[in-house]
């Protein structure tokens, strides 16, 4: 069977940087693959060069099994065609909603007729119906990447590929758009790629994944299957999260607790027992400098141990019972004035533990 | 009399009784400059878009000889042109010297290189996360480059004011390749050089004031195109 996408030996360098470097993968039709892995490692240059966007230094990439990469700009663009990019950041044209959902359909040259059914259809499943003639200028955040998935789904592309389309957003916008994007997906057969590195997204979408560290898969699989067998592929996963393995019991509340050794015991909102898998997001951890008077159930405390500036983050390595990761606004990081050795609590609800 | 109030009387005067000649270089003036300025923005908003978005050994060169050509001295223009259009020159035997044509040519040229490297610069600072989204959405090199036209209209609007109010204004050119001749090659700008010379300091100042207001109400209609532009 020919895959939809084949992938193979991808490099890309800009200038003297190297974005990846031997890239291999394959997605069948009817797939939705998750592409995993830290900020910087590479996702989004992977997502354009599938996309056609940018050519690759090297490697060969097959749509429908052809040759997608070493073909005049004409055969490229039948491909790039069947195509749909939902980027992290949604950069609208400065035209009215309207327009830019049209815009896909416009250039494809269809019929007055028929942009405006398919345009209203699309606007519909993001919930933005009635927002035909807002300017894009003056839309929120998550209505904003709503338009842009509806400029890419408009023109019913074959492949979608979403570059960590929820990063930005709120609950309820990310909540929107993973809907949409599953129905596509289980109702009309799109095929999607989506790279993050939000682990419930990936368990709750796809099918298939692969991790990508420093430009390089370093581990491909189903997902139920990377999930299931130890670990390689959480311990990889512990480079953007907390992972830890441990024993669950059911207390009587009904509340688990998890001992994870370190005399350190974890309490998550789970049913279940035995030897479990905790993850926990850097950005559902609280930093402070006192005990805080919270409900949250884990109280850690520990040192600064590593101070890594990402943009506008800051991800701070903090020694608790456990080496543990948060990110925190670079603003906030001034406030508390952290430095190496500071002396931090760590906070977090129970129901911010993910157990797998 | 005052010279400055004299100019304004004689300004006046000079409009209100609908005074053929100077109707005749009014309109000369902006259909030479006018002209130089459409085909000017015919060639040059493709060919600046096109250097933003392709990229090629030499880019940085070309837009540094295109911003250098910006400020050419109208005068150097003039000098070429005639070069190019006299009897002897290359382009003689097309026989356009001292007629509206060659001034159009030597405003063109001066234009020209105005138009091509404020909509290059503009074109070049749309958001790239622009021109990816309408590769990824399926555009060819004509659409994704008048997308980003579209993107980059306030610039590409700003570019025909400049290079508009350049070409109104400039006496140069238009006095070597044009003539000055009256009824035929004479514009606002080359009547006020000859006035002033002949001592007319009230003709001078009536035409001063008349390009002054001419180039006043076309600059208002285009700022104002630019705001909707901003706002769009």
């Amino acid at each position: 069977m020919t895959h939809l996408i084949e992938a193979s030996h991808l490099r890309k360098e800009y200038g003297l940087t190297k974005a990846l470097e031997d890239v291999s993968l394959c997605v069948n039709s009817g797939d939705f693959f998750a592409v995993i892995g830290p900020s910087g490692s590479g996702k989004s240059t992977l997502l354009r060069l599938i996309g056609l966007i940018e050519p690759p230094s090297s490697g060969k990439i097959a749509f429908r099994g052809e040759d997608a990469v070493s073909v005049s700009e004409e055969e490229r663009l039948k491909f790039r065609r069947e195509i749909g990019t939902v980027f992290q950041d949604a950069t609208l044209f400065n035209m009215t909603v309207y327009e830019n959902v049209a815009y896909a359909l416009k250039i494809r040259k269809k019929t007055q007729f028929e942009i405006e059914r398919r345009v209203k259809e699309v606007l519909d499943a993001v919930g933005l119906a009635g927002f035909e003639s807002r300017r894009a200028s003056s839309l929120s955040g998550g209505e904003s990447q709503r338009v842009s998935l509806a400029q890419a789904l408009v023109y019913a592309p074959a492949l979608l590929l979403l570059d960590e389309p929820t990063t930005n957003l709120d609950p309820r916008n990310a909540a929107i758009i993973e809907n949409v994007v599953s129905k596509m997906h289980h109702e009309q057969g799109t095929t999607a790629i989506m790279a993050t590195h939000n682990i419930q997204q990936v368990q709750s979408l796809a099918s298939e994944g692969a991790i990508l560290h420093e430009g390089r898969l370093i581990e491909r699989g189903r997902i139920s299957e990377l999930f299931r067998s130890p670990s390689a592929f959480l311990s990889n996963f512990a480079l953007i999260g907390n992972v830890f393995t441990g024993v669950s019991e059911i207390g009587a509340d009904g509340l688990a607790t998890i001992d994870v050794g370190a005399s350190w015991k974890i309490e998550a909102t789970t049913s279940k027992k035995g030897k479990v898998t905790v993850l926990i997001r850097p950005e559902d951890v609280i930093v402070s400098k006192e005990p805080l008077q919270s409900s949250a159930r884990n109280i850690l405390k520990g040192r600064v141990a590593e101070i890594l500036r990402d943009g506008q983050k800051i991800r701070i390595r903090v020694n608790a019972e456990k080496e543990f990761l948060v990110t925190m606004t670079t603003r906030s990081f001034e406030e508390m004035k952290l430095e190496l050795g500071s002396l931090v609590f760590l906070t977090f609800k129970a129901s911010s533990v993910n157990v797998i | 009399m005052d010279p400055i109030v004299d100019g304004l009387v004689v300004a006046f005067q000079l409009l209100v009784s609908l005074n053929p000649e100077v109707y005749g270089i009014v309109l000369l003036s902006l259909v030479v400059s006018g002209l130089a300025v459409l085909v000017g923005a015919i060639m040059g908003i493709p060919f600046g878009a096109l250097i933003a978005l392709k990229s090629f050994i030499g880019k940085g060169a070309l837009l540094s000889l295109l911003n250098t050509l910006t400020g050419l001295p109208p005068v150097v223009v003039g000098l070429l042109v005639y070069l190019m259009f006299s009897s002897a020159g290359p382009l003689g035997p097309l026989q356009i010297l001292y007629t509206p044509h060659a001034m159009v040519i030597a405003q063109l040229i001066m234009v020209f290189p105005i138009v091509a490297s404020v909509t290059a610069s503009s074109v070049s600072s749309v958001d790239r996360k622009l021109r990816l989204r309408a590769l990824s959405l399926g555009a060819d090199g004509y659409q994704l480059a008048s997308t980003m036209l579209r993107e980059a209209r306030t610039g590409v609007l700003t570019a025909i004011v400049l290079s508009f109010g350049a070409a109104i204004s400039e006496v140069g050119a238009v006095m070597i390749v044009g003539g000055n001749i009256r009824w035929f090659t004479r514009t606002l700008t080359t009547a006020i050089v000859l006035e002033t010379e002949l001592g007319q300091f009230g003709m001078a100042l009536a035409l001063g004031i008349i390009l002054l207001t001419i180039s006043f109400i076309i600059n208002v209609a285009l700022t104002r195109l630019q705001w909707s532009g901003l706002r769009r």
